[in-house]
């Protein structure tokens, strides 16, 4: 009996042990802790807005300024809707216009509301194999669907980014977004969020469409440049949303409002242009940006 | 291979001063793994029992179908448990999604074969000679079966540190039910994948090496337990 006994206490202790591990796990500070998602918000960005760090810049101040943890799931536009549908996260930050009108149209969402914006480029190897430096988005494209030599990677994971290569794509003259994806070995889908898409275009040494603020935030880990940045329809334009099916709506809204705030909005203008010396992102407080 | 040694370098460098990021998830993956490991003992080791010792029909099936499941992929097990506890899923109320108490179900969930199935073949392991002298000394039926698990217990604690190591090195559930939410659920295995798909690969090998190490203590610990 004695080893049983000997047996049972270490199991004992080592189960204690655990639980307290657990209960004093996470930030320790809030008494719901992890048992209870009380005092939680959930936030699904866009990928874009996560690789740049901004959320990790602005997460801390929110959660100072209302008492809540913050929770931020990096999502691709798709996902991130598709969270939001179904309330498993209270508000999502994304960059797809049309899908945020037919998301609010269909009354998962309370309000569609634009607060930052920047620009997407197509960006490249230096040497520029496809030679389409300086043209039109729409004309870069079309060569390099012509030429069909140069690689392109998309995000091909239905996210903000991927429906804007989409509408360029239509913009060129090609409807049919299938064929040019079954083109050829030189359409390459990623399935990935942006920052890990600009690292395999870099390996490739291939093209590929990427908002600004990614693309600068990994300059030293890529060995791309910008190739064709100039074009209305590269204008990217960053909204939230307070998702109807949350259970903490008060809260879901007060992280929009937060968002346009003045004086976030002059911290998100401000946000990386010590590193960079020029911005990430420029703030749009509400109101549509017009290219 | 200068990143493996500068990765090395890096791990070295994170354990000794107890960096806070790394020291958190580090104690979070522990934490996880071992509740859902404890939990899966607590279920397998009974459930385990059970099947060796009670003839039924379908027996040999059923361990068939047990053994299948070794191969359960963790993505299967993490789209399983998110389309359960997803907001408008059958246990969506309760609000689990994305947090760590779903991770220690799911893993639970997903080690709970491979215990099973090492459990049951433990038992069979253990030399009918054990039972039959027990039984013709006077055991009870418990008793018998107590004295079998005994016997098997090295090859039980396999089964545990089996069951474990698939716990703690798991990734795809805990990016899908766990959200890898920083501060919350990221385990060293999610941060290690985030890491990657930054480009930032000394970190994530050097958190590699940190989460072989913690299998190495916790190893050695259950090895003496083993050795008792």
């Amino acid at each position: 009996m004695r080893k049983a006994t000997c047996y049972v206490s270490v199991w004992v202790a080592l189960v204690s042990l655990l639980v307290m591990a657990i209960g004093c796990g996470g930030q320790g500070a809030e008494g719901a802790g992890l048992l209870q998602p009380k005092g939680r918000l959930r936030l699904a960005t866009t990928t874009s807005l996560y690789d740049t760090g901004l959320w990790g810049y602005l997460e801390p101040i929110f959660e100072e300024k209302y008492g809540v943890e913050l929770d931020v799931l990096y999502a691709g536009t798709g996902i991130a809707l598709e969270y939001g549908r179904g309330g498993d996260v209270d508000v999502i930050t994304i960059h797809s216009k049309t899908r945020e009108q037919q998301f609010v149209a269909e009354g998962y969402g309370v309000e569609r509301v634009p607060f930052a914006y920047n620009y997407f480029l197509i960006v490249g190897p230096e040497d520029d194999p496809a030679g389409i430096k300086g043209m039109t988005p729409e004309d870069a494209f079309k060569k390099l669907a012509e030429t069909g030599t140069a690689s392109f990677v998309s995000r091909g994971d239905d996210s903000g980014t991927h429906g804007k290569e989409k509408a360029i794509w239509k913009s060129a003259g090609y409807d049919d977004y299938e064929a040019i994806s079954n083109a050829g070995a030189w359409y390459i889908e990623a399935g990935s969020g942006m920052g890990p898409t600009l690292l395999m275009a870099s390996e490739k040494q291939g093209y590929t469409l990427s908002d600004m603020g990614t693309f600068l935030s990994y300059q030293g880990k890529i060995d791309l440049v910008p190739i064709v940045d100039q074009g209305s329809i590269l204008l990217n334009v960053y909204s939230a949303i307070a998702c109807k099916q949350s259970k903490s709506l008060d809260m879901a809204t007060n992280l929009v409002n937060f968002l346009v705030l003045p004086e976030i909005q002059e911290l998100i203008g401000n946000y990386g242009t010590s590193q960079y010396d020029v911005r990430l992102f420029t703030p749009c407080a509400g109101a549509e940006p017009q290219s | 291979m200068t990143e493996l040694w500068d990765a090395i370098v890096e791990a070295v460098r994170l354990i000794v001063s107890l960096d806070p990021e790394v020291m958190e998830i580090a104690r979070r993956s522990l934490a996880i793994s071992a509740t859902s490991c404890t939990i899966a003992i607590l279920i397998c080791l009974p459930l385990g029992s059970l099947i060796h010792f009670r003839r039924f029909p379908g027996k040999k099936l059923l361990i068939s179908v047990i053994q299948t499941l070794f191969s359960l992929p963790t993505v299967t097990v993490g789209i399983i448990v998110f389309v359960l506890f997803r907001r408008v899923g059958p246990l969506g109320e309760l609000g689990l999604l994305h947090t760590p108490v779903v991770m220690v179900i799911g893993q639970a969930m997903l080690i709970t074969p491979v215990m099973l199935g090492l459990i049951i073949s433990a038992l069979s392991g253990v030399d009918r000679a054990v039972s039959e002298t027990a039984t013709s000394l006077g055991a009870s039926r418990f008793q018998m079966m107590v004295v079998t698990v005994r016997e098997a217990r090295y090859a039980i604690m396999t089964a545990v540190i089996m069951g474990f190591g698939r716990a703690i090195s798991e990734v795809g559930l805990s990016m899908m039910i766990g959200g890898n939410i920083a501060g919350f659920t990221r385990t060293i295995t999610t941060a290690m994948l985030l890491e990657t798909s930054r480009g930032d690969i000394e970190l994530a090998m050097a958190l590699g090496i940190i989460l072989i190490l913690i299998a190495l203590v916790i190893n050695v610990a259950l090895n003496r337990l083993q050795q008792k």
